[in-house]
């Protein structure tokens, strides 16, 4: 047990000076980039099957989501039980848009920025129906309201079967999705929220979860802020579709179904509410955990469950805390 | 010229009329008290100026304008600013960060200019921090300025609450009992604070409040309530001598 807190004690005093250096914006870049020359090298060499790439990929659009849910539950404060709706979202209509403009846009890159603006524009729409009503509820109520909007969605794909050939699922969408594709879209997404956190709408959304009585004495307009965050984490969970859709080239109504939000939901809170960083190595650590106990199967949720309890006990502010 | 001006407010709730006709009137650069009971309805009188209940009955005037049934946050922009009971401040944010959020509708960039980190994002954001480092020097907290909130000790946290209400750049500004939960020396310290910053940022405060000594050392005016009615109203010593606040607050 002891030898167990000295391992945990020498890990903490990295983290931090890790995070110490990391505040220059110039060894941040030089970190990025490394991880990705590094990541490309073992791919392009072939040391990497092409089931790790995909795996690398799984994590990264993983990150996309958990980083997005963080708007809406980690710094605006929202139980939200329906992220995986708005990718499921986000995921159809990119690879719609993709199988209408795949013969003529023949350059990947353009055609998955093109659908994927497309799907962020689709599932901001669907977002802001959503949470004009559903923002005015507290806690709990969201949480089933939320919920309950995954269940639709769902359900709206299985039957639409003209559109989305129903449960049989959607195949034959362009796989687009390399791997430099998916790093710098999931860095660009990153950083957009990490700096939307750091001006005076981030501000204003964080003081909601802090306090709405006082946020909103102090003249912040909680209901745009709170239907801002709410928007914005589904644009970004559409982003994180639109990256799955085009790398697995199949969809079907069950990639997105309750236990994908939920998921998403563990990831941000075993990274801690609020935490991007967290939230990014949670996503690395419960997206290739599973894959290495494959075994394992079904029982991963028994680990997820595990895992939250022991976290809840030990580290309730998160794996990495507030240190970024 | 007033900067705040109530006419006939009333609010019922149910059957209970909770506020019943109170007239107010307070001009500016005033320290006005407003004492009654308990439950008289002061902080609901309060709750209507902020905007959180919407009268019956009346209306409110801010600085001419009518401000009844607008939301909280309009009022807010509209130069009125308020405190409360139990202080509500954003305790895991640092107490520097807790003054720019009230800066907020002072800051004019936009989503554009937080993802690109234009010179218009850092010149407001750079403002922002100056202001509210100097706005925390006056209350002698700007060596708390990166602490959390909640580690602040109670008087502290009581003074950034005001601090806070002040960074809205308010003309006038309501406090729901500021000494509450205070000991004497801390009182009085409150009772310094309170009228310097009346006096360097030249506005109106209206306070609630039970502490008699507070209320008739600082407060130029008082009006007193009971069972959601004016009973009285004058300068400390008026108050102190009328036989309807001695009833009010003894019994006959």
């Amino acid at each position: 047990m002891k030898s167990l807190k000295q391992i945990l004690n020498t890990i903490n005093t990295y983290v931090k000076k890790f995070f110490a250096i990391m505040k220059k914006p110039l060894s941040m870049v030089i970190f990025v980039v490394s991880i990705f020359i590094i990541l490309l090298i073992l791919i392009e060499s072939n040391a990497f099957s092409r089931y790790f790439t995909t795996l690398i990929i799984l994590i990264l659009v993983m990150i996309v989501m958990s980083t997005s849910l963080n708007i809406a539950t980690g710094f605006l404060g929202q139980l939200h039980l329906g992220h995986a709706a708005f990718m499921g979202i986000g995921a159809y209509t990119a690879s719609l848009i993709a199988l209408a403009l795949e013969d003529s846009i023949t350059n990947p890159l353009l055609l998955f920025i093109l659908s994927t603006i497309v799907a962020m524009i689709v599932a901001g729409i669907a977002s802001l129906l959503v949470g004009t009503p559903a923002l005015r509820l507290r806690g709990d109520y969201l949480g089933i309201m939320t919920l309950g909007f995954g269940e639709i969605v769902k359900t709206m794909i299985t039957n639409l079967k003209d559109i989305t050939n129903g449960a049989q699922g959607l195949y034959g969408i362009p796989r687009i999705m390399d791997f430099p594709i998916a790093y710098w879209t999931t860095v660009l997404v990153v950083l957009v929220i990490y700096l939307f956190m750091n001006s005076r709408h981030g501000r204003a959304i964080i003081s909601i979860k802090e306090d709405e009585i006082a946020s909103e004495s102090v003249g912040i307009n909680i209901t745009k802020y709170k239907l801002l965050g709410f928007v914005l984490a589904s644009m970004f969970a559409a982003v994180g579709g639109a990256m799955f859709a085009f790398r697995i080239g199949f969809l079907a109504p069950v990639n997105f179904n309750f236990l994908k939000s939920v998921e998403i939901f563990v990831i941000v809170i075993l990274g801690g509410m609020g935490s991007l960083s967290g939230s990014i190595v949670a996503s690395i650590v419960l997206v290739s955990l599973p894959e290495i106990l494959r075994s394992l199967e079904d029982y991963r949720f028994l680990l997820y469950s595990t895992l939250l309890i022991v976290m809840m006990l030990f580290r309730p502010q998160g794996l990495l805390g507030h240190k970024e | 010229m007033s900067v705040l001006k109530i006419e006939n407010l009333s609010i019922q709730f149910g059957g209970l009329k909770a506020v019943d006709q109170v007239n107010i009137d307070i001009q500016r650069g005033e320290l006005v008290g407003l004492i009654g009971p308990n439950g008289a309805g002061k902080t609901t009188i309060f709750n209507m100026l902020t905007g959180v209940y919407v009268p019956t009955d009346g209306h409110i005037f801010l600085k001419g304008e009518k401000i009844t049934g607008k939301k909280p946050n309009e009022i807010v922009m509209l130069g009125s600013s308020r405190t409360f009971q139990n202080i509500r401040l954003f305790k895991n944010m640092t107490v520097l960060d807790n003054i720019k959020i009230a800066y907020h509708n002072h800051m004019t960039y936009h989503y554009f200019d937080t993802i690109f980190k234009t010179s218009k994002y850092s010149k407001e954001e750079q403002e922002a921090n100056a202001y509210a480092q100097s706005l925390l020097k006056v209350f002698d907290l700007d060596k708390f300025a990166s602490e959390k909130a909640k580690n602040l000790p109670y008087g502290a946290q009581r003074k950034l609450e005001i601090a806070r209400a002040l960074a809205t750049k308010p003309e006038i500004l309501l406090l729901d009992e500021p000494a509450a939960g205070m000991n004497p020396t801390e009182t009085e310290g409150l009772m310094a604070t309170i009228k310097k910053v009346k006096k360097d940022f030249d506005i109106s405060v209206l306070l609630i409040e039970h502490d008699m000594k507070l209320v008739m050392g600082i407060c130029e005016r008082i009006y007193v309530v009971d069972y959601g009615k004016v009973i009285a109203t004058g300068s400390p010593n008026e108050i102190k001598r009328n036989p309807d606040v001695i009833k009010a607050y003894l019994g006959e």
